[in-house]
């Protein structure tokens, strides 16, 4: 038991790390020790300066930044491992079967209108986004559809075309549109843009739901990894794991994209790190990609910030740049070359 | 016992089973013979409910395994498929342990009973040296070994294969059907097996259906079914069988098409 434990215990406490770093490192930086005073002293009454401002820096901006980096790394990752799972393909991504491009075109258009500077008119891209992104996936599962099934090829070919078509259209409004291209450019790059609380409470619902049924789902897409056929043989009802899977992951990577943009390569690396380290077992795989998601995407948040500071870097950027490299050294390092 | 009765299937327009009935003892080992195409693998796959029936019905007791939900006809039916791609990174234990998925809840949780059903299993197949080896490491012969381990960790009575010996050289045949043979005869399943090699079929079954072109063309015990005129009509190719020296099963020689 403890040596079965004893991964998830590694990936938590560099999780923590990578928490501590993300609330320490800024404009301005917040020394260890001063954080520790934070921490364990009693925050009631008036603090001392420096400590208040500090403490009003780390609750209102670093905190939910933090969180809600935390939040889209998770996703990411234990989307990432359920469809790679789910497709029987090394090569997935959360953003395989379109979600990604259909939530960018959501955005686009909802960006292409010109909503007033209000807290709906700030919540209306993300939304878009989102009901975008959870659309496509209604659609792609509906094209290939064959009869009672949904067979895995027609799946991943409607999704690719179906993603192309959205992207071309998203291409096309941003090249009519004028004032909001920087934004789009920006959001769809992946930059965590939004701030305060108020994007973490608008995620957080979908992404409990999310990932609490993926949690659930390691023993199906263990059973999943023999195929369909032998699968059916043992007892699981295909048809339904699957679509319930897939639902979950898409409903996971709509929000993360919905609030933080299209970041690249933390759903394909994260799943097949935490595979070569550790195995390929689904019931350890998803709850070790999906800390070690939110790990790796606050170490690369920390690094777009103080990269070009005060210049901040689309997060996007810095995960392809900091993790191709990364994920080939390990891919190099691995003497589990037969882990897939 | 299973009871197969009046079981129809098409893929798409085509119809591959037609009112096909067959009943496999308990205790029985029963060989579905026929040249490719014949509807063997089908039936195969539609009595264990991947492939749709349009009519009839598959019986144990008064179940129609046709019908009821995937994880409890999991209980009654196995399955030993080809080996076809296994995933390489699974461990044979872990990949055995899968075969008491029909008696765990959703997450998987096995008990020591369950472990206890999974080492009985391997030993039965006499893998129990495998344990901790990966299935990609395996060969064709020690693949099909873990795949009949896993049936039986199912527990079920009837135990379907699907061609296991096409991969697998002399050797490894003899050996996984006498281990077949036994687990009919010995432990009482009701056995129903797909084989394309007639020679193996009519030493090691109890009875032989001959399927041509969706339809059992012949049932009955080995010398009835492997007569020469039924075998060259239905493989389209002239054969002679002469009794085995060793046992007196009959023994299909083909003769060459070329005259």
């Amino acid at each position: 038991m403890r040596h079965r434990l004893l991964p998830l215990v590694w990936t938590l406490a560099f999780l923590l790390l990578a928490v501590m770093l993300s609330i320490a490192v800024g404009s301005v930086f917040i020394p260890p020790s001063d954080l520790w005073l934070l921490l364990t002293g009693n925050i009631s009454g008036s603090l001392p300066e420096p400590l208040a401002t500090y403490a009003l820096i780390i609750v209102s901006i670093r905190l939910p930044r933090t969180v809600m980096v935390a939040l889209t790394g998770a996703a990411l990752g234990t989307s990432g491992a359920a469809y790679q799972g789910l497709f029987r393909n090394p090569l997935a991504d959360p953003y395989l079967i379109g979600v990604a491009s259909g939530a960018g075109l959501g955005a686009v258009i909802a960006m292409s209108i010109q909503w007033p500077y209000s807290f709906w008119g700030l919540m209306a891209i993300p939304m878009a986004a989102f009901l975008a992104g959870l659309l496509t996936v209604f659609i792609v599962y509906s094209l290939a559809r064959v009869g009672r099934t949904v067979p895995t090829t027609n799946l991943i070919l409607a999704g690719v075309a179906f993603g192309s078509f959205a992207t071309a259209l998203t291409s096309f409004l941003m090249l009519r549109s004028s004032g909001e291209i920087r934004r789009a450019l920006g959001w769809l790059l992946g930059g965590a843009s939004q701030s305060g609380w108020m994007p973490v409470l608008g995620i957080l619902p979908y992404l409990i739901i999310g990932l609490s049924i993926l949690l659930l789902s390691g023993h199906a897409l263990n059973l999943l990894q023999f195929g369909d056929e032998q699968a059916h043989q043992l007892g699981l009802p295909v048809t339904r794991a699957k679509t319930i899977i897939l639902v979950a992951a898409s409903l996971a990577t709509a929000a993360a994209v919905a609030f933080a943009g299209i970041i690249g390569f933390v759903g394909l690396i994260v799943p097949h790190v935490m595979r070569m380290w550790f195995g390929g077992d689904y019931r350890r795989l998803i709850p070790l990609s999906m800390v070690g998601g939110a790990a790796f995407l606050l170490v690369a948040d920390v690094l777009a910030r103080v990269v070009l500071a005060p210049q901040e870097i689309p997060l996007g950027i810095i995960t392809a740049l900091a993790g191709a490299p990364f994920f080939l050294w390990v891919l190099r390092r691995s003497k589990n070359q037969g882990y897939w | 016992m299973l009871r197969i009765e009046n079981l129809s299937v098409s893929y798409g327009a085509r119809r591959v089973l037609h009112h096909v009935s067959l009943t496999v003892e308990n205790g029985e080992l029963l060989a579905l013979i026929g040249p490719n195409g014949a509807g063997k693998s089908t039936l195969v796959r539609a009595v264990s409910g991947v492939v749709p029936a349009q009519s009839g019905s598959a019986r144990k007791n008064g179940t129609n395994l046709l019908t009821v939900p995937a994880s409890e006809r999991a209980r009654i039916i196995s399955v030993v498929p080809q080996v076809a791609s296994l995933p390489p990174a699974f461990t044979v234990w872990e990949t055995v342990l899968l075969g008491r998925t029909p008696y765990l809840n959703f997450l998987g949780q096995v008990s020591a009973a369950d472990e206890g059903i999974a080492r009985q299993s391997l030993q039965r197949v006499d893998a129990l040296d495998l344990i901790d080896r990966r299935v990609g490491e395996l060969s064709g012969g020690e693949q099909q070994r873990v795949l009949l381990a896993r049936a039986l960790a199912q527990s079920t009575p009837i135990l379907l294969l699907d061609e296991p010996t096409s991969h697998l050289d002399l050797h490894h045949q003899v050996g996984l059907l006498e281990l077949v043979r036994t687990l009919a005869h010995h432990d009482g399943l009701a056995v129903l097996i797909a084989l394309h090699d007639l020679n193996l079929a009519a030493r090691y079954a109890d009875r032989i259906a001959l399927m041509v072109d969706g339809r059992v063309r012949a049932l009955g015990m080995p010398n009835e079914v492997l007569r020469p005129e039924l075998i060259s009509e239905a493989y389209h190719l002239p054969v002679q069988v002469i009794p085995n020296p060793l046992d007196g099963s009959p023994l299909v020689l083909p003769n060459s098409s070329q005259k």
